[in-house]
């Protein structure tokens, strides 16, 4: 046939949501046309109500669907970005680290890290070997390109996992799903396992016999870890990774927002906390 | 004062006059009874209805309505319950579930996950001599998204568009923004109407046009 409208009920039948929710979702067409009186006078619907009904049950399939395909494509995006902005970083500091190294033979006023490349790049006359100030310009971009990464980072994951984001934060929400594989490998893993993600090394050396189990991993860096005296640091430990796991669950299978689990998760820190009594302690390092 | 659409009235909520709309409650909004009050904080056609914008709906079964840029639904929501078939156009994935929902309880109001620049992507579902189009999209190109649209409207059609300024250009000054904008949009459209909208929504301009 030749004369094909367009339309998106072309190729499909009244009854099969499925394959009309795919129909919506991958044709296309230059211009609109009147579908529903097209879809009547060729039979593909009884009446205009019959049309409407159809294409509602076809839009809202084709809609859930894709937006769900999507939002699983999303988590890959942020695994990739959250482990280049790691790898940026550390290139930034091991190259900074020699920087300051080499400029410090040729600087009265040398410094360290990043700090001192971006200081090195801004004064055009500190150092006048240009190598060296080339070499600090390849700092700054490596840190600057990092920091764009997290800029994407912030944006990216909240709509990935917004739980999970409420709870933690953008940064270590993808670091999370980056060291489970997946959001769909985070959402299947227990609080155990969650809580000692990131110390795998440590978790290796107790297994081996020659270390105490470690209380955490990357989860350290959550405010309520840190900001735990050391001795109750495991117990708030445990609490951020039974919601975090709860959370990722949520993300991953049924995506709408339990702002509960954030006030769930305050109280129970709240009552940690309250145990540190005068040991009151937000001091970092004091800990295994 | 204008009138509104049939299906949009104003009714007292907690001892206050206030917009409202009948359906299924989408976001907390107060009820009473099957309506449901339109915050127009949250909505920037609401806002223009409650600013006293020149109504351009008629509103029942058989208004059609094009909603492009409808995030998890709020708005569309509103016009979905006092118009006839709605079709909601809304590109980020996230906000697409949401407005899944609203549409579930809303027989004629239908999702689609599209970008509102490329409408080739929903010609094929969105019917011609659409009544009323609503743009309320947030991005660069604003006026662009409207003139793109243009094909879906009837000649005796109307746009309602609500322009963010900071969404076309965080650097300029807003007013600079809503002339650009005007000037672009004025080859495919007549404007009719353009008030800012400050009292509910910072730098936004709400603008009522008619095609040429
Ligand atoms: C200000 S919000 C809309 C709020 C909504 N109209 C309401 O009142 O409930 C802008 C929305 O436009 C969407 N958007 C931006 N650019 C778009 C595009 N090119 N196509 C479709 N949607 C777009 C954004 O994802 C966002 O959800």
């Amino acid at each position: 046939m030749s004369d094909r409208t367009g339309a998106w009920f072309e190729d499909v039948t009244r009854h099969e949501t499925a394959a009309s929710a795919t129909a919506i979702r991958s044709g296309s067409h230059a211009e609109p046309a009147p579908w529903p009186e097209l879809a009547v006078e060729s039979g593909a619907a009884s009446d205009e109500d019959d049309y409407y009904d159809w294409l509602h049950d076809a839009t809202v399939v084709a809609t859930a669907d894709a937006a769900q395909e999507l939002e699983r494509a999303d988590d890959r995006q942020l695994v990739h970005a959250v482990r280049a902005m790691d790898d940026c970083r550390r290139t930034a500091n091991e190259l900074a680290e020699r920087l300051a190294e080499w400029a410090g033979t040729v600087d009265d006023d040398p410094g360290t890290g990043v700090a001192y490349a971006r200081r090195i790049v801004a004064d055009e006359t500190a150092i006048e070997d240009e190598t060296i100030t080339s070499l600090a310009e390849r700092v700054v971009d490596l840190e600057d390109e990092a920091l764009a990464l997290e800029e994407r980072l912030d944006r990216v994951a909240p709509t990935v996992a917004p739980n999970l984001v409420a709870l933690a934060d953008p940064i270590l929400a993808a670091r999370l799903i980056s060291l489970a594989g997946s959001l769909e490998a985070l959402a299947k893993q227990p609080s155990g396992t969650i809580q000692v993600l990131g110390a795998e090394d440590a978790l290796f050396a107790h297994l081996r016999g020659h270390a105490p189990s470690p209380k955490h991993g990357v989860i350290y860096t959550h405010e309520a870890v840190r900001g735990t005296a050391p001795a109750n640091r495991g117990s708030a430990a445990r609490a951020v990774a039974g919601k975090l796991a709860i959370a990722a669950r949520v993300d991953h299978y049924a995506g709408d927002r339990r702002p509960e689990l954030e006030r769930e998760l305050a109280a129970r820190i709240e009552t940690i906390q309250a145990r540190d009594g005068a040991t009151e302690s937000t001091e970092a390092g004091t800990d295994d | 004062m204008t009138d509104l659409p049939n299906g949009v009235e104003r009714r007292e909520f907690d001892g206050r006059e206030r917009l409202a709309t009948e359906g299924e409650p989408v976001y907390g909004e107060p009820t009473d009874g099957t309506w449901r009050a339109w915050d127009p904080n949250r909505s920037k056609l609401g806002a223009m209805f409650e600013l006293g914008f020149e109504t351009v709906f008629d509103g029942g079964p058989d208004e059609r309505v094009l909603y492009l840029g409808a995030a998890s639904g709020t708005t569309v929501g509103h016009v979905a319950d006092f118009s006839g078939p709605t079709y909601a156009v809304e590109f980020a994935p996230r906000p697409a579930r949401d407005l899944v929902s609203v549409a579930e309880s809303r027989s004629r109001l239908f999702p689609l996950l599209a970008d509102a620049r490329l409408p080739e992507q929903y010609a094929h579902v969105v019917e011609a001599d659409i009544d009323v189009i609503v743009q309320d999209v947030a991005t660069r190109g604003q006026a662009r998204v409207a003139i793109e649209n243009r094909r879906f409207l009837a000649d005796d059609g109307r746009l309602v568009l609500a322009v963010k300024a900071r969404s076309e250009d965080v650097t300029a000054a807003p007013t600079d923004v809503f002339d650009r904008v005007r000037d672009q949009l004025s080859e495919t459209y007549e404007i009719l109407e353009a008030r800012r909208l400050d009292e509910f929504h910072t730098d936004h301009l709400g603008i009522v046009a008619r095609p040429r």
